[in-house]
């Protein structure tokens, strides 16, 4: 069976470091996390110079592959690659040659042969990019493959956590909604679980997926339980999700009823998260995505530094580990 | 029922093997003179070479040809040359092709070919529905009289309880079993894979068991209504062997099969993301292929089938999810099976070959292969120490997505005889 950790790349002559991706929040240690977050907050204080660019990952090339719309995943890579000088092009499936049915592959081929450095691929297939890593050179990073994984957002989660909270250990958080197609939910139980926090799940029989709590998870149905934890993490509830005939809830509407995080069903105070974009009414109340404690707005700033973090984690020569204050100061 | 490419019989002593026919109780070092193509003497071997094993050779219950309409991915002249290699001396290949056997005259054309090109005798299934469409049955008294050997929807589920009736009703006329791909539509909707922890963890949407084994309990209790029997294609829940094994109990007369793929994987290997692990039914829970096992050994499952299932390259280098359902299996089932299974102990060998040879043969009402003086030659030469490493180019198959690329397999098949015929020497 291939290898889903890290991969190392055996193939390179001796001496050279050994190629590395974010596929999964499964390729990474505790230790990978304290060593992104930390390079993460550090490349935050850089930002509040007066001129934001970082001569970091100057000459690099960096591809953003993305068959799927994002607003806010494609933006932040892009402005992480440009805030540390490396070349970048995004690819968009519409309008590509994936419109005149170019395979993944095929694609993947063809980007391949400006030898980049990192390709950045969102798909809306899981796998997508284990496929992009095994037929390029190209470290790569996976921005959200299906209903899989999307490692970057679990990380900017737990950075922005552990900004507001202090720490993560022994953190409660609970994650609310449709748990069944959500590739955040998935790669945030991993990153909670590895940081040592809490993870109860909360949502309609149906949209949490039988055999998750072998994640280490709890689960429960009663939207009341969401009151005893320090973090209410809502997940968007996927409309595209609900055709006709699925039967998972009754109604958007007694989905609302029964599930929206409203001001009465939370702490007054109580940290609430959402991975955007919200259906504002659906499963969040906007007083609720409103309130100073709505940790939202600084999930998309996290997302820029830790982008950062994870392209120049990827790009860093040097051991695995080394700290990112000595490669700025040479920068 | 049964056509092949025609020839001379052949005339060939095989000498020293251990001789090993688990029906008729054969077990001795043999030399077993070939006349013709019917066996003729069966001596005491002068002497024996360790490792070498004759037995009957096997049958293959469940074969995508994919001829008419796929033949980039398989032929019938491919086809049989890679069951040929893989030790089997008959197969019988499933009608989802384009178009669908659901008519005399697309049977006929098939039958045709087999006369021209298979390697190994192959027998047809017909489709139970026109057009496979689960709406209208097809005729299946003219394809009886054309020479089907069973009938079958298989890739897809006779999705209406009464049409699955006026099946099991219809086909008593033609003294043909029906072959059921048991899959509750609505249950296994867009699943990729087993609903259990895995598919939580990755995300896949689920196949859960149950979508199969309410429909296996359907077939067996519309069955024993009508008084018919049937058979039930590729099993992989625990829940399905249960049902099985209680209607078995109570006079039901079905048959089943499991593949090599059930009895040695489990979803644990969907974590690969690789796409030759993703078959229709999918790779379940080792609790489920443990049930399976079970089955194997008592003969609740009487067959093993490869449901060798050909895919172009291009169809299955793709992402898990745009992927095509199915795997090939003709030219390594009885040595991963022989690796995996015999080796530590799991089955017998003697199983192994009843299961793979003797079973399916009966399911569907064929000769069983034997050794025996006057029997026509079907025979299998399997070299039991010798390792082989499953590669690409190695396949006579047109397709190669094998689960098993790369993998090393001890078990070797080094001839093949089947009706009276040489199909396979290495």
């Amino acid at each position: 069976m291939p290898d889903l950790r890290v991969m190392r790349d055996d193939m390179l002559p001796p001496g050279a470091s050994p190629r590395k991706h974010l596929l999964s929040i499964r390729d990474l240690s505790h230790d990978d996390v304290k060593r992104l977050l930390t390079t993460a907050r550090t490349f935050e204080s850089s930002l509040e110079r007066e001129v934001k660019k970082l001569p970091t990952l100057r000459g690099r090339t960096i591809v953003n592959l993305f068959y799927e719309s994002s607003t806010r995943t494609l933006s932040s890579f892009e402005l992480a690659a440009k805030r540390l000088s490396a070349d970048t092009m995004s690819i968009k499936a519409a309008g590509s040659a994936v419109d005149k049915g170019e395979s993944l592959k095929d694609t993947a081929l063809t980007l391949a042969a400006y030898d980049p450095d990192v390709i950045v691929i969102r798909h809306p297939h899981i796998g997508a990019p284990q496929l992009v890593a095994r037929v390029t050179e190209a470290r790569v990073v996976n921005a959200g493959d299906g209903k899989h994984q999307h490692p970057t957002q679990a990380l900017l989660d737990l950075y922005t956590l552990e900004s507001e909270l202090g720490r993560l250990e022994g953190v409660h958080v609970a994650i609310v909604g449709d748990v069944l197609h959500s590739r955040v939910a998935r790669s945030n139980i991993q990153a909670f679980q590895l940081v040592g926090a809490r993870v109860t799940l909360v949502g309609p029989p149906a949209l949490l997926p039988r055999g998750i709590e072998a994640m280490g998870c709890e689960t429960a149905t009663d939207i009341d339980v969401i009151r005893d934890a320090d973090v209410v993490y809502v997940l968007r509830m996927q409309r595209e999700r609900m055709q006709e005939g699925a039967n998972y809830v009754p109604s958007l509407r007694e989905y609302t009823s029964r599930w929206g995080v409203t001001p009465e069903r939370i702490r007054p105070g109580q940290k609430v998260m959402h991975p955007g974009p919200m259906n504002r009414g659906v499963e969040i109340d906007p007083r609720v995505a409103d309130a100073g404690n709505a940790l939202i707005g600084t999930q998309v700033r996290a997302g820029l530094v830790v982008r950062m973090a994870v392209l120049y984690d990827l790009l860093t020569h040097g051991p695995v580990g080394v700290p990112a204050e000595a490669a700025l100061e040479v920068a | 029922m049964l056509v092949s490419r025609n020839g001379a019989r052949d005339d060939l002593v095989i000498e020293g093997a251990r001789v090993l026919d688990p029906i008729a109780g054969v077990d001795a070092a043999l030399d077993v003179t070939v006349e013709q193509g019917v066996v003729t003497r069966l001596e005491p071997a002068k002497q024996s070479h360790a490792g070498l094993v004759l037995a009957p050779a096997f049958v293959d219950p469940h074969v995508h040809l994919r001829t008419p309409g796929r033949e980039d991915e398989e032929t019938t002249a491919s086809g049989t040359e890679a069951a040929a290699a893989g030790g089997f001396c008959a197969i019988l290949a499933m009608p989802n092709t384009e178009p669908v056997v659901d008519s005399a005259a697309v049977l006929g054309a098939l039958i045709e070919t087999a006369r021209a090109d298979a390697v190994v005798p192959v027998g047809f299934f017909g489709a139970i529905t026109k057009g496979q469409n689960g709406a209208e049955l097809a005729e299946l008294a003219e394809l009886a009289d054309h020479g089907a050997v069973a009938f079958t929807d298989d890739g897809f589920p006779v999705s209406s309880p009464g049409l699955m009736r006026r099946a099991l009703q219809y086909a008593s006329i033609t003294h043909r079993k029906l072959a059921l791909h048991c899959e509750e539509p609505t249950l296994s909707c867009d699943g990729q894979m087993h609903e259990g922890v895995v598919s939580a963890e990755l995300g896949f949407a689920g196949y859960p068991s149950v979508a199969e084994s309410v429909m296996v309990e359907r077939d067996l209790a519309l069955a024993a209504y009508e008084r018919r029997p049937l058979h039930l294609l590729h099993l992989s829940a625990r829940e399905s062997v249960d049902a099985l094994r209680a209607a078995h109990a109570a006079g039901v007369e079905a048959t089943a099969e499991a593949t090599p793929h059930h009895l040695c994987l489990t979803d644990d290997a969907v974590r690969s993301l690789d796409s030759n692990v993703k078959m229709n039914p999918p790779l379940r829970s080792e609790d489920d292929r443990t049930a399976l096992l079970e089955a194997l050994r008592d003969g609740t499952i009487s067959a093993v089938a490869t449901d060798h299932a050909p895919h172009a390259r291009h169809e299955k280098d793709v992402p898990f999810e745009e992927a095509p359902f199915g795997v090939t299996g003709l030219e390594t089932a009885f040595a991963v099976l022989f690796t995996d299974l015999v080796g530590p102990g799991v089955i017998s060998l003697e199983t192994l070959l009843a299961r793979m040879s003797d079973g399916p043969a009966r399911a569907y009402g064929l000769e069983p292969p034997r050794i025996a003086v006057g029997e026509p030659a079907n025979l299998v030469l399997i070299d039991t120490e010798r390792s082989w490493r499953v590669k690409e180019e190695r396949f006579r198959s047109r397709s190669a997505n094998s689960w098993l690329l790369g993998r090393t397999l001890t078990g070797s098949v080094r001839l093949t005889v089947a009706a009276g015929r040489v199909a396979f020497a290495a």
